[in-house]
């Protein structure tokens, strides 16, 4: 080995505390990096493949009902290379391990196995087979919740019967990936199932014999997008046609579009926080460094080593540095990166979700580690490379101190010498000191943007479900109902109170823009649904006009006063122009709301039902279930609390790793920090307390001046920290306010005070740290040494 | 032992009749700290011959370390001209000085200036790595009579050790000058003698034109040439006749 490469081996091992210390932050910010970038391209990757290999589509369309020669029509639009027609319906499913109804999307699936658009991806079991009984594919999760398999015998009441199915394998479909029951906000696996049949089989039982409700097609890779959904609408117009969507706004899709733009966003912006404090960490050590061996680097130089060997020997130190903290980030980071990959696929339903870490992940991960190292060496290195040598041959004059602020303000005689000290020290490195508060304060940010997340959800569901959502059960109906059907309701066991709504789907379109969603007609009197905002306020219904979600007001580009168009996609298709008599900031979806009785007016019909928000009583609600799971009109039952709960189940285990990740990378970033500045100036004051202990001072006493400096310093730092985490905070409510949902600016005391706690822990501990070298303090050794 | 008058200092050179190894003219430099310029040299000329032995002597802050480092390439003066042989070092760039100092000149500095953080073979090897014909290290440092502690510290010699170790160092690239700063400063006469008879040896078997700053003038005695700086001039020159060898020195 190379003498001056020795040197640099043994400088690095001389300084392996700060070392390891701003390695283990370049570690975590290349950790986040790496977890975040290879979750993304894991995810991108399953989807890509997966989509490709069974063939998504690239349009959606519902209708009432068309017949099948109409498929010939639609194949032959210009662009469509493929179609698939489909009958599909949700229906009410009865599992023997669940007290009320589940909800089954049944699609229809071809005879006999072929290649098809949004194919099937068969886990377990067999395809369909025709003979005696009815024979299913059960979407895995769905099974795997209950625990059923092939062989497995569930019930579904079909058009008004209720039907034995026989599970004979379970399926994954790429329509599916994110599966979510209409008129829920979070998905539910063990109450909503896709289920595919036999197509001729659904058909009777639906009475679709000879027609399609469903259609889906792959276009060609020159066709125009728009012109063939408009023509698609067109065709489907007359039987009913709900508005076809492009892939870009298929459920599914949009909830995994979603999570991998997070993914890419945070992947390229937290890691540089991260970066930014191991440069700044670097600068200080470095410069340290450097002026500590002012003498060396002249005696280099006069030996004949040229700037360049210089350059490259201090940049060297902090390339070692790098180098250590991209080994430990790349390793964390595959490792968290693999344990989050199979986070999602609890979110995710995929054949396979395999991890996968690019090599330009690596190769990106090394050189923003190099790039974050030299960029907090360049200065230092700068230095070395200018330094004269004669004059460096001369041991630097003594530092410069002088009165500190408060001294000047006369507050001088309140201070204790050792104090003075210490506040003089503070002052005079006022640059390094900064530097410190700016670290350890983003750090506190991180721990606060990086948790407050589980506040805003919590704020999110609270509102929701207790004070949006009031009612236990939701029943929706097949066909609208009459508008006795809500006696009927309320009249069953344990019915304390029942509301009925109607909803119909329709398109919204303000100028060029448009979305498809529903119109809800609500009774202004309404108990157990209400319209809230985000910040909890309760939302009183016009009395005229429609009272819209900001976010699809701000999709659609149209303000309180403007007229939005409807086009009603049930029934008569009314087209409507209605006024946006005001906007609510609901945290979930993009709803539009307007009163009953208008509703009805407008769609010229009398008071019908599509379903009913009730309110149970406790000991009555079983009974309530029994009764509703064999009734054939009843389409589905939605439970708000159980989707609470099972929601919560898998935010605790999901979000709770993501937690553990956060705290522990921002508990590295505040010791990293402080455990730094106090080596430093345990290092540059060495001399000063081993005279103050040589002229009597007791070690508690020197100590205190320079854990007192600490204790400033991270005392300094804490309300910083906490604004900066208001600011991480504000950032990721921005990044994640899309049309699924807004997360509430939320964040609990709690949220705060554990940050807080974090700083504070590591500040003790980098304390301890340094005050186990200060009672080894050779004062021989530091005395005898010439700085 | 015969005084002369500083005016006629360049006839060394003459007198061996060879190209000057150095050839300094109107050597000025002013350090300036603030307000006040402090004249470190005021005009030196001096020519210095090939093989020649050199000690300079004069009180504190005369200047001595000033002219040392200006001629290694360590600084440059504020004004005047310096020649090492043909080439003029007021005018090379600092690629060039590097080059120079790398493989011309060997330093042994006022304070041991060795690197801490490096054995005392493996400072040696901090020369002897970048030089074309070094010698081996540990023979460098043999010659210094510290063939047993290839493998110390700096830390772990005393003093005059670690002054050693800095000679061995600067000998050890078979440089063409050795300029060497109060080599013997914090040594005891028998270690000072044997560092002298090394540098003595050196320049005798070598040929390594030497140039030594003492405070001691019993070292004088070994020297072809004396110069003696006083305030920033060079104020005496003493010519030996004959150089009397190290080991007979005692002070
Ligand atoms: N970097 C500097 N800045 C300011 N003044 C300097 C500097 N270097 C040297 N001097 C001044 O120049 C003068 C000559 O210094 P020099 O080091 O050459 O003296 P010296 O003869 O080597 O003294 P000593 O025997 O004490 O080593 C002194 O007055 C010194 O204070
Ligand atoms: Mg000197």
């Amino acid at each position: 080995m190379r003498p001056l490469t020795r040197k640099l081996w043994r400088d690095v091992l001389a300084q392996r505390g700060p070392a390891a210390a701003i390695a283990l932050v370049i570690g975590s910010g290349i950790a986040l990096y790496v977890l975040m970038v290879s979750c993304f391209w894991s995810l991108e990757r399953t989807r890509e493949t997966y989509y490709e290999r069974y063939r998504f589509a690239d349009v959606f369309a519902r209708l009432e009902r068309a017949p099948q020669r109409l498929e010939r029509e639609i194949a032959a639009i210009p662009g469509v290379a493929r179609v698939r027609t489909r009958v599909v319906r949700d229906v009410a499913l009865d599992v023997p391990d669940l007290e009320e109804a589940a909800t089954a999307r049944m699609i229809s699936i071809p005879a006999r196995r072929r290649p098809m658009l949004c194919d099937v991806f068969l886990r377990a079991g067999r395809y369909v087979e025709p003979g005696e009984t009815d024979e299913v594919l059960v979407s895995e999760e769905f099974a795997a919740a209950h625990g059923l398999g092939p062989g497995d015998t569930i019930h579904a009441v079909i058009g008004g019967s209720r039907r034995p199915l026989r599970i004979v394998g379970l399926a994954l479909t790429p329509e599916y990936v994110y599966t979510i029951r209409p008129g829920d906000v979070l998905p539910d696996s063990r109450r909503f199932a896709i289920v595919f049949m036999e197509r001729r089989r659904l058909a009777a039982a639906l009475s679709m014999e000879g027609g399609f409700n469903d259609v889906v097609l792959r276009l060609s890779p020159t066709a125009d997008r728009k012109e063939v959904i408009r023509r698609l609408d067109d065709l489907l117009e007359p039987y009913g046609g709900r508005g076809a969507i492009p892939r870009r706004l298929q459920m599914s899709h949009w909830y995994l579009e979603n999570e991998l733009d997070g993914l890419r966003k945070f992947g390229r912006t937290i890691p540089v926080v991260f970066l930014v404090v191991a440069a700044f960490l670097l600068h200080v050590v470095m410069s340290r460094l450097v002026s500590v061996q002012r003498e060396q680097i002249a005696q280099l130089k006069a030996i004949g080593y040229s700037n360049r060997d210089l350059a490259l020997h201090y940049a060297g130190w902090s390339l070692v540095v790098a180098a250590l903290g991209a080994a430990f980030g790349l390793a964390a980071g595959a490792w968290f990166g693999a344990k989050m990959t199979s986070m999602y696929a609890e979110f995710f339903h995929f054949p396979l979700l395999e991890y996968h870490l690019p090599p330009r992940v690596i190769v990106e991960a090394l050189a923003v580690g190099a790039a974050a190292a030299l960029l907090g060496g360049q200065a230092a290195v700068r230095r070395a490379v200018r330094l004269p040598p004669a004059e460096a041959m001369r041991p630097e004059p003594p530092r410069v101190y002088r009165r500190s602020v408060l001294e000047r303000a006369g507050l001088g005689g309140w201070l204790s010498p050792a104090t003075r000290i210490t506040v003089r020290s503070l002052e005079r490195t006022l640059g390094r000191t900064t530097i410190t508060v700016f670290g350890i304060s983003a750090g506190a940010a991180l721990l606060i943007g990086g948790t407050f997340t589980l506040d805003g959800m919590d704020a999110m569901l609270d509102l929701q479900f207790n004070v949006a959502q009031r009612y236990d059960a939701l029943v929706t109906f097949y066909l609208p109902a009459s508008p006795r059907a809500i006696e009927e309701i309320a009249g069953l066991p344990g019915v304390i109170r029942a509301e009925g709504f109607r909803t119909v789907a329709a398109r919204f379109r303000h100028r060029h823009r448009l979305r498809h969603g529903v119109l809800t007609g609500l009774e202004p009197g309404a108990r157990l649904r209400q319209i809230v905002s985000s910040r909890g306020r309760r939302v009183p219904l016009p009395a005229r006009g429609v009272l819209m979600s900001a976010k699809l007001a701000e999709v659609l580009g149209i303000r309180p006063g403007e007229a939005l168009e409807v086009e009603v996609l049930e029934g008569r298709r009314p087209r409507l122009r209605l006024p946006v008599a005001g906007l609510v900031d609901e945290p979930l979806g993009t709803e539009v709301y307007i009163s009953r009785d208008e509703l009805h007016a407008l769609l010229d019909e009398p008071r019908v039902l599509s379903g009913a928000h009730v309110l149970l009583d406790a000991a009555g609600a079983p009974r309530f279930h029994r009764r509703l799971k064999n009734t054939p009109m009843v389409a589905g039952v939605v439970l708000s609390e159980a989707a609470i709960r099972s929601f919560e189940d898998t935010l605790e285990r999901t979000v709770g790793i993501v937690r553990t990740f956060n705290v522990m990378f921002a508990v590295i970033i505040a010791f990293g920090v402080v455990y730094n500045a106090a080596r430093i100036s345990l290092a540059e004051r060495a001399r000063d307390l081993a005279t103050l202990r040589v002229i009597g001072f007791r070690r508690r006493e020197i100590a205190e001046i320079l854990l007192g400096e600490l204790a400033i310093v991270t005392l300094l730092a804490i309300p910083f920290g906490l604004a900066g985490g208001w600011l991480m905070a504000w950032i990721v409510v921005r990044a994640y306010d899309t049309e699924l949902f807004r997360m509430p600016l939320v964040i609990l005391p709690r949220t705060y005070a554990t940050a807080v706690i974090a700083v504070l822990v590591a500040a003790v501990l980098s304390g301890a740290a340094v005050r186990r070298k200060l009672q080894r303090l050779d004062l021989i050794a530091v005395l005898k040494t010439r700085e | 032992m015969t005084a002369r008058q500083p005016s006629d200092t360049n006839s060394a050179a003459n007198a061996t009749g060879s190209v000057p190894v150095f050839r300094v003219r109107g050597l000025t430099k002013v350090y300036r700290m603030g307000e006040v310029p402090v004249h470190a040299l005021r005009g030196v000329d001096l020519d210095v011959a090939e093989r020649e032995f050199i000690v300079i002597l004069g009180p504190s802050g005369s200047g001595k370390s000033t002219l040392l480092n200006i001629l290694g390439g360590l600084d440059v003066p504020t004004e005047g001209r310096v020649f090492y042989r043909e080439q003029e070092l007021t005018r090379a760039s600092e690629r060039e000085l590097t080059a120079y100092r790398r493989h011309a000149v060997g330093f042994v500095f006022q304070f041991y200036n060795l690197i801490p953080s490096l054995t005392a073979r493996e400072n040696v090897e901090l020369v002897t790595d970048i030089t074309e014909r070094p010698m081996d290290p540990d023979d460098a440092l043999r010659l210094v009579g510290l063939g047993e502690r290839l493998d110390h510290f700096p830390a772990q010699l005393s003093g005059g050790e670690q002054q050693r170790v800095a000679i061995a160092r600067a000998i050890a690239k078979n440089p063409d000058v050795l300029l060497c700063d109060e080599p013997t400063g914090a040594l005891d006469i028998s270690t000072g003698i044997v560092v002298l008879e090394a540098l003595e040896r050196i320049n005798r078997e070598i040929g390594t034109t030497t140039m030594i700053i003492t405070h001691n003038a019993a070292i004088a005695s070994m020297a072809d040439r004396v110069l003696r700086l006083a305030d920033g001039r060079i104020a005496e020159v003493i010519v030996n006749a004959d150089r009397r060898p190290a080991r007979e020195l005692s002070w």
